[in-house]
């Protein structure tokens, strides 16, 4: 799952060239992700993992890195937030 | 420093009612002359309002927004410049008391706010970033333990006058541009150069001119939160529920100037009730909607800050854009009813009736930080609003 995380991060989030290399557990709004691509990863990260986000995880830490992301569908597809 | 004012004994709304009275005595002279209204806001540091939101343990009275907003509709009504500075203000001072309550040096300086009721300001927006305030171009540049900081800013409102600017700035010189920090900066920490003057149609008041700035500060001034989480998770939801209160405060002098306006009419006609009345009822009925929305909007803020992580969802995120965008053209509209009620005598300078101000003051509203900017925000965030678990099951 972190390897497709990863990619869609590449993909969708935007971060401009000299953002660095993205570890696991880098702060995506720091290294350049703004609201607009982080709205681009979200629905990419639906559509990836067949899940929905709930409106109480739609804030910004649930996007905030790489593991975060990961945390968030976990949680999801175990069901241990009740959707 | 000025001795400050005894309040002992004043109760609350007596405090805000001496402030009132001032800003009130004094917002034609502020207005025609375009200067800093500053016989109100030595009012409010008399009734110590100024570090009314500081923590009762360094020495304010640990005020939130529920109970500031009201002040900001109050003085609104009064003179929208003082209000305006009052609102803008106490944006800067949640900042400090959100992000510095771990910080001995944000400490001290809250505990001065109270204290010495310091006045702050701040200075988001920078020349060459098209007014989004999540976009810095300067930025910190550390050497040792202090650091320096160039901005140009083509408004600071009342730059002049503040004690400290919290000032935005990319993290350091190879930083995006938006991963950003707030900064806090002394007045005798940095140099400000006017670059151009604030003449404008309305908030003449709040003097914000155009200014090139160099500051040198010790690095722990600067707050320890990234400002974006500032800015998503309190700053521009608090300043949209302060602004749009300041502004609801301009249509509630308005609504007041009308229903005189109408009352007498009804006096010179005792046999039927003047036409201007239905057009009262009217105005009242969008009057209505300003209190309403800003109530709502402040049960909200309350609802997510006792959440246990304080996290702004989606949905709050677009309550917040809808409350300014609402507000801020609601009031323009029920100070234009105000208007087409009293007729000429409002549209006159003179006389008790006269809307002139009121009416530049309010268009500003939809311009600060412009609608069209805040519903393309939002128009993103549409895209990711989702019904609540609850909503769902229920």
């Amino acid at each position: 799952m972190m390897e497709q995380i990863r990619e869609l991060i590449e993909q969708h989030a935007g971060l401009p060239p000299g953002a660095g290399p993205i570890g696991d557990d880098t702060d995506l709004y720091r290294a350049g992700m703004k609201s607009f691509a982080s709205v681009q990863l979200m629905l990419a990260i639906e559509e990836t993992f067949e899940i929905e986000f709930p409106e109480e995880m739609l804030n910004r830490a649930t996007f905030r890195s790489a593991s975060a992301i990961a945390h968030a569908v976990e949680q999801l597809a175990s069901g241990s937030i009740a959707a | 420093m000025k001795p400050l004012g005894d309040v002992a004994g004043a109760s609350l709304a007596e405090r805000v009612q001496a402030a009132v009275e001032t800003a009130a005595l004094h917002a034609e002279a502020v207005d025609r002359e375009g200067r800093f209204p500053i016989e109100a806001i030595e009012a409010l540091r008399d009734n110590r309002l100024m570090g009314f939101a500081v923590p009762p343990e360094l020495g304010g009275e640990g005020a939130g927004l529920a109970e500031i907003a009201p002040i900001c509709t109050a003085l609104g009504a009064a003179c929208a410049s003082t209000a305006m500075v009052f609102a803008m203000h106490h944006i800067c001072l949640a900042n400090l008391i959100d992000c510095g309550l771990e910080s001995p040096w944000h400490r001290e300086l809250m505990h001065r706010a109270a204290t010495e009721q310091l006045l702050f300001a701040s200075s988001t927006t920078e020349a060459g970033v098209g007014g989004d305030l999540r976009q810095s171009i300067c930025a910190v540049e550390a050497d040792g333990e202090a650091f320096n900081l160039a901005k140009a800013a083509p408004v600071i409102s009342y730059g002049e006058e503040t004690d400290a600017i919290f000032a935005t700035a990319r993290r350091d010189p190879e930083a995006p541009s938006s991963d950003q920090v707030l900064c806090v900066l002394l007045a005798d920490q940095y140099e400000l150069e006017r670059v151009s003057t604030w003449d404008a149609l309305g908030m003449r008041g709040t003097c914000s001119h155009g200014f090139r700035f160099k500051a040198t500060a010790p690095t722990e001034q600067i707050l320890p939160r990234p400002f974006a989480d500032i800015a998503a998770e309190s700053m521009i939801a608090g300043s949209h529920i302060l602004w749009s209160s300041v502004w609801s405060g301009i249509a509630t002098d308005a609504m007041a100037k009308a229903q005189a306006f109408v009352i007498a009419e009804a006096k010179k006609s005792p046999g039927s009730p003047p036409a201007s009345a239905t057009k009262l009822a009217e105005a009242y009925a969008r009057f209505r909607t300003l209190e309403a929305t800003i109530a709502d909007a402040l049960s909200r803020w309350a609802a997510m800050r006792a959440a246990p992580e304080r996290a702004a969802t989606v949905s709050f995120s677009l309550a917040m854009n809808a409350l300014k965008v609402s507000i801020s053209t609601i009031a323009l509209q029920v100070v234009e009813d105000a208007l087409m009620i009293c007729g000429l005598q409002g549209y006159k300078n003179s006389g008790p009736y006269g809307l002139g101000r009121h009416l530049r003051d309010i268009h500003s509203a939809r311009l600060m930080i412009s609608n069209d900017r805040i519903m393309a925000g939002a128009g993103q965030m549409m895209l990711m609003q989702r019904p609540s678990a609850a909503a769902r099951k229920a």
